[in-house]
């Protein structure tokens, strides 16, 4: 990539900075931490917050697992217990699996991976590799995440107040009318609505920042062609965060007047539509699982062109496969929704359009691949989650082909297989690529080297977990086996069973995260500016690790000829 | 040069208006949740909520604004708070799209399928719509006069004319606060009901959430126009009241749609009612 500065052009000051200088002055514990006007220090909020949350999260999906470990009901009246039930409701039972599954899914989309790749490592290195001292906006960036951490409250009240038949909003993640309406009479999908918003509000704050900073703050000779493709890619997630959002808010504020004040958009009596939600949520929605996986692209480019010790091939090919990834995410939302009874044309031009986003998909994956072909490629961890994310994702993109063809579409919708489909392109996917970031970053954010063997050895077991529990999947969902029951025919339990089992597997690699993570903090050696040694060319490499507090006081000036590429 | 900052960007100390703002929103929502079930203390969260975000509104902004005179504001931070603005802009344009694309559906896709609608536009249940070239029209020049007005107040600040920038602004102030009554009292006469079918719906949403703008725009023009009493403003520097001018010309172009999508063509041939 082209970022190089050469030493002559860096201040002085930057070399191997005292961290207690002057210039590295904090602000006390409190003002420090729910003050914060500093980019890392926020950062670094994100990055807990979002690996809280992804343990909830996770855990919730635990529950999953071994309930559906084999055919019946086990364990779930159990735990309606801990939500005010009485165990022993057959409707609250079930109600509670819709929560189980909603919770799930709003929480790993919008307080995990979003908060991690883009308020965590966004906040962190965005103004870093472009040369700039902070965010554009310090204060907003940091109600950006009090409204995140807010949300999360909002939608950990909405688990224990009225919902459906039990406590809790049982909607699916897509809140979908006329369940999330008048199927949901409680209080609950009213929180949950409002968690929505709150995050939503974070999200177009943070995404106005971002695009502020990239647009305005480059340091002299950071080019636009010359930011690193992790700037890019955030760029590009930030337009769609911009523009997807607020059709959501438009959604989501349609339901809470229908639920509360009369309207009928979406209530079939007063002329209104469900569907009509269905394709307001798409809109966003689509743009969405974008917003979450086109950081990851980013951070995978970052650690493949360091372990390569080559500029990424075809930099500018790669830059505008985003951007046109980000165009076309806009144009092809209802190939979510195939089975409503769109007409054949209607299906004809989703499939179509959708089959159109493999080729910059492609773009990407290839350009990773010919970067390593004569790279001296050096095999530290972040390059391990690099490669397995190049895997798995494409194990997910293929299957995304198949789901696109609305024909095929027909028997798969709703089943297993797409379940299969968008793990593999998130939690194998986007999931792998926050651990990639996280090991590459982990010592330049926080001052101490981690544990080279742990990273690998969690990535081998993540691997070998996350595949026995995706990857039977496709088979239950091609067998025919429905998404959203807890119980299911026992011609399903062989798969399910592995699928278990493979959670666990998995559970144990973030057990090895954990420990990592500890022993890193408590025991591990001091890390060097860059620790990655010449493949690692982007700004935050010219910095201490971690960075003084206030980075950059004289700006950086981009090396034209060293940007060359 | 430890310590130094060689840069034009404004790095900000700590600030306690975030997390204040964040958990005033949160309560605010939360009231909102429990006062639509008929929680008692949720009208009590509510206000607090709502006053708290109004307070730290007011103390944020009111920091911006001691930051412009501190002389913070760079010409690279001015163009940050350009940039931030027309993204916000572009941001509630979306918002609106939603709506927008609600009406549409309806509108377009009668459905045949409910009794009250009965796949006509406007619905069945609608005996009369309002009639465009009534109030929405007198309302359509009254937004377009204020567009103007705050450009006169604008080209006056740029020339140094302090008198015209009140004048300007006190006219654009005027006209807002007529559109709202006026609006108001279209609602109150209004010869359809809120909600119980897809016009009533898609009508008051969007005309509503379209006055909400107009009611925030005009509150925006009354600040610039007390900053305006109290000296503020350069013909240099005085972005502040650029983007509430902005703003403003935004909330009227939205009416603009929609007095053309929903009043005039959204009628269909239903009889016109006069307020």
């Amino acid at each position: 990539m082209a970022t190089t500065a050469t030493p002559e052009t860096l201040p002085a000051h930057e070399d191997a900075h005292d961290l207690h200088s002057h210039a590295d002055h904090k602000p006390p514990f409190f003002q420090r931490w729910f003050m914060s006007t500093n980019h890392k220090d926020i950062g670094t909020l994100y990055l807990i917050f979002a690996i809280f949350a992804g343990v909830i999260g996770g855990a919730i999906s635990g529950i999953m697992r071994a309930e559906l470990a084999a055919p019946g009901i086990q364990y779930l009246g159990w735990w309606t217990t801990f939500l005010g039930g009485d165990g022993a409701n057959f409707d609250e039972t079930l109600h509670l699996w819709n929560v189980l599954i909603s919770a799930h899914g709003l929480i790993m989309v919008f307080f995990m991976v979003m908060p991690a790749v883009i308020g965590g490592f966004g906040n962190w290195f965005v103004p870093i590799m472009i040369g700039a001292p902070d965010m554009a906006f310090p204060r907003m960036n940091n109600i950006s995440f009090w409204l995140t951490f807010v949300a999360f409250c909002s939608l950990m009240i909405s688990a224990f107040v009225p919902g459906g038949t039990g406590n809790g909003a049982g909607t699916g993640w897509t809140v979908y009318a006329p369940l999330s309406t008048s199927g949901s009479p409680g209080p609950s999908v009213d929180f949950a609505i409002f968690a929505l918003h709150l995050a939503g509000a974070s999200s177009i704050m943070g995404a106005i920042n971002f695009i502020t900073t990239i647009f305005n703050m480059r340091a002299p000779g950071m080019t636009l062609h010359k930011m690193p493709l992790f700037v890019w890619s955030v760029l590009v997630t930030a337009f769609l965060l911009l523009l997807a959002l607020p059709v959501l808010a438009a959604a989501i504020t349609m339901l809470l007047t229908d639920r509360n004040f009369g309207t009928t958009f979406f209530d079939p009596a007063g002329g209104g539509d469900p569907i009509l939600y269905q394709h307001l949520f798409w809109f966003f929605g689509h743009p969405e699982v974008y917003i979450m996986i086109l950081p990851g692209f980013g951070i995978i480019s970052q650690i493949i062109s360091t372990f390569s010790r080559k500029p990424v091939f075809g930099y500018l090919g790669m830059a505008y496969a985003m951007v046109a990834i980000g165009v076309v995410g806009f144009i092809v939302w209802a190939h979510h929704m195939y089975t409503v009874g769109l007409s054949v044309n209607e299906k004809m031009y989703f499939t179509a359009a959708t089959m159109v986003i493999a080729v910059p998909t492609g773009i990407k994956i290839f350009s990773w691949i010919a970067t390593m072909w004569g790279g001296s490629l050096e095999f530290k961890s972040p390059m391990w989650w690099a490669l397995g994310f190049i895997f798995l994702f494409t194990v997910g993109g293929v299957t995304g082909v198949v789901l696109a063809n609305g024909g095929i579409d027909d028997n798969l919708h709703d089943t297993y297989y797409v379940v299969a489909h968008f793990h593999y392109v998130l939690s194998l996917g986007a999931v792998t690529a926050l651990f990639a970031g996280w090991w590459y970053w982990f010592p330049k954010m926080f001052g101490k080297m981690h544990s080279e063997f742990l990273s690998k050895l969690q990535f081998i077991v993540f691997f070998v977990g996350v595949n026995t529990l995706f990857f039977p999947m496709h088979f239950l969902g091609m067998q025919g086996m429905p998404r959203r029951y807890p119980d299911y025919a026992t011609a399903y339990e062989l798969w399910n069973w592995v699928a278990t089992k493979g959670y666990e597997i998995m559970a144990v690699s973030i057990v090895i995260f954990f420990i990592n993570v500890f022993y890193s903090l408590i025991a591990g050696k001091k890390a060097a500016p860059n620790y990655w040694g010449e493949g690692a060319t982007t700004l935050e490499w010219t910095l201490s690790s971690p960075p003084p507090f206030h980075q950059f006081e004289t700006l950086p000036v981009i090396d034209d000829k060293a940007g060359a590429h | 040069m430890a310590g130094a900052k060689n840069h034009d960007y404004h790095i900000l100390p700590a600030d306690p208006w975030p997390l204040i703002t964040s958990v005033s929103a949160f309560v605010m929502t939360s009231g909102l949740a429990l006062f639509m079930h008929d929680y008692a203390f949720g009208t009590y969260l509510l206000i607090a909520g709502f006053l708290g975000v109004i307070i730290s509104m007011f103390s944020w902004f009111g920091n911006i604004i001691k930051e412009a005179h501190a002389g913070d504001h760079t010409p690279v931070v001015q163009l940050h708070q350009r940039y931030g603005m027309i993204l916000f802009i572009a941001s509630e344009v979306m918002f609106f799209v939603g709506w927008f694309w609600a009406f549409f559906d309806f509108s377009l896709f009668p459905s045949a399928l409910s009794e009250v609608v009965d796949g006509q536009w406007p619905p069945k249940a609608i005996e009369a719509v309002m009639n465009p070239w009534d109030l929405p029209l007198l309302n359509t020049m009254i937004l377009l006069c204020s567009g103007t007005t705050v450009t006169w107040a604008h080209h006056s600040l740029i020339h140094g004319d302090r008198d015209g920038l009140k004048k300007g602004l006190w006219a654009t102030v005027i006209l807002g606060v007529l559109f709202s009554a006026l609006q108001a009292f279209e609602y109150m006469h209004a010869p359809f009901p809120f909600g119980e079918n897809t016009y009533g719906s898609a009508f008051y949403m969007a005309t509503g959430f379209h006055g909400f703008h107009v009611i925030v725009g005009t509150i925006m023009l009354i600040v610039c126009l007390v900053r305006a009493y109290k000296g503020h403003f350069t013909p240099k520097q005085h972005f502040g009241f650029e983007a509430a001018a902005w703003y403003w010309h935004f909330v009227d172009v939205v009416w603009l749609f929609l007095f053309v999508a929903i009043y005039i063509w959204g009628g269909g041939d239903a009889p016109y009612h006069s307020a």
